[in-house]
């Protein structure tokens, strides 16, 4: 490095003028087959890049993030379920020894101190060796960690309805209508209420709140019948599917 | 052309020594999966890298649409979902890159465990990591409710009841997340939002600067 009297700067910066050349440095006398990071290493790391990149889109594009219905607050029948990872925690406040009156212990104390373990383990373990046999005490710590985890993360899989958990959040667009109204007297009397919902939510059925099908369009199917719908499926009277039609068209969710 | 304009911006600001610094590194055969397929364990922490990166990118395409308030917030991502071109790809990537940077996160702290890597003189960069870990599960929990579907509210309830029972300060946790002591609702959206979106990814930023910064230093531990 030159220092001292006679260094020429650009301008009145502090920027020396004699550059520095822009070449790599020489790793030929590393141990072992050491490379350089750019370019040679990159080349490869962008390779494993792409292969995660593929994978993470094709997980991506075959399982659509999820959306359950709006949030109800008053829908206090819901069974509330954590994000995956957070399962095992959510787990262990289910054990009598870690819930009700020592729900503390299951909610802080035992999380509280694998967490403190984890953020403190080189203090913890300060002999030099690094092989995770010949550190016999963190390693079983860790495994022990591990399979409670996978433990937790399990019982919780296994203990849980997925199917009803997917039909409780599933998103229904309920009609808002009186119930007293002609149109509806009619609906929940012919069949069309088995299929399409008490509120025209759809079930079996499209949703009628929601269709954008004219009154006109509504007859037709109604009598004519479509996709796995049979023909002839409302058996009232010419005036009655008139008035039905009109009140389904009217409806808004 | 490129090497004009690189040799005038030299020239002016010396950015040679700082390039050389950042990109001018020794990878070691131990640590290089193409010399040693068992070496892939390496790659985790990268992994993980590169997911945040998409997190960040897709997470700012995300605010060109929602709403963090309680009439629109489930609206808006209804019709992210559903409508905007694209929405579904960029919000399921943000969705699955959630899950997958707590996977690859958890590999790599497994993988510098069972090395040994945080023994001395690396102690500081483990505790820097495990930060990061923690700031990526407050990104998770805090992510979780800001679509305002059914398992946001009630997975949120139940995560502040917890926080709620930390001895001595749990009501004023609560009451710093939630916005309220008993209500939860339009104050807490915006305050996950805002936890979300500003203050948990300026500490994750910071931690990494931290993190590479010690790595680059230190350089990577020695075989085994």
């Amino acid at each position: 490095m030159h220092r001292g009297k006679g260094m020429k700067f650009v301008g009145d910066s502090r920027v020396p003028v004699n550059r520095k050349p822009n070449i790599p440095k020489d790793y030929s006398e590393y141990p072992g087959k050491t490379e350089a990071f750019w370019p040679n290493f990159l080349l490869k790391e962008w390779l494993v890049g792409s292969v995660f990149l593929i994978g993470y889109l094709i997980l991506t594009v075959a399982h659509p993030s999820p959306l359950e219905r709006q949030a109800d607050p008053t829908d206090t029948g819901y069974i509330p379920l954590p994000d995956w990872y957070f399962l095992f925690l959510y787990q262990l406040l289910k054990y009598e020894f870690a819930s009700g009156p020592y729900n503390v212990i299951g909610a802080i104390i035992i999380p509280g101190l694998a967490f403190g373990a984890l953020l403190l383990a080189p203090f913890l373990d300060k002999g030099p060796e690094r092989r995770p046999f010949k550190r016999p005490l963190p390693t079983a710590f860790m495994l022990l960690a591990l399979a409670s985890m996978i433990f937790l993360t399990w019982e919780s899989v296994v203990n849980h309805d997925w199917e009803a958990a997917k039909a409780q959040g599933e998103i229904r667009e309920e009609a808002q209508f009186d119930t007293e109204a002609e149109g509806y007297k009619i609906y929940s009397e012919a069949s069309c209420i088995g299929c399409h919902g008490n509120a025209f939510e759809g079930g079996l059925g499209p949703s009628l709140a929601t269709t954008d099908k004219t009154a006109e369009e509504i007859m037709e199917i109604a009598k004519n019948g479509v996709g796995t719908m049979p023909a002839g499926t409302f058996k009232g009277t010419d005036e009655e599917l008139k008035e039905l039609a009109t009140f389904i068209d009217e409806l808004t969710p | 052309m490129l090497n004009k304009i690189y040799d005038w911006v030299d020239e002016r600001l010396d950015i040679t020594p700082i390039w050389r610094d950042i990109a001018d590194h020794e990878v070691p055969e131990h640590v290089n999966p193409a010399h040693h397929f068992s070496a892939f364990v390496y790659c985790f922490g990268g992994l993980t890298f590169f997911i945040t990166v998409i997190q960040i990118l897709s997470g700012m395409f995300l605010t060109m649409y929602y709403t963090p308030d309680i009439e629109n917030a489930w609206k808006s991502v209804y019709y992210l979902q559903n409508e905007v071109a694209f929405g579904e790809i960029v919000r399921g990537m943000h969705h699955w890159g959630a899950s997958l940077v707590i996977v690859m996160i958890f590999l790599h702290t497994l993988r510098v465990f069972f090395t040994g890597s945080y023994k001395k003189p690396r102690e500081l960069n483990w505790v820097v990591g495990v930060l990061i870990l923690g700031v990526m599960l407050g990104l998770g929990f805090t992510g979780y409710l800001l679509p305002w579907d059914m398992k946001a509210l009630f997975a949120t309830k139940v995560g502040i009841e917890i926080a709620a029972s930390v001895p001595f300060v749990g009501g004023a946790i609560k009451t710093l997340l939630a916005g309220d002591e008993t209500i939860l609702g339009a104050q807490t959206l915006t305050r996950f939002f805002a936890i979300h979106v500003f203050f948990l990814p300026a500490a994750l930023l910071g931690l990494l600067a931290a993190h590479f910064i010690m790595i680059r230093k230190q350089g990577i531990s020695g075989p085994l």
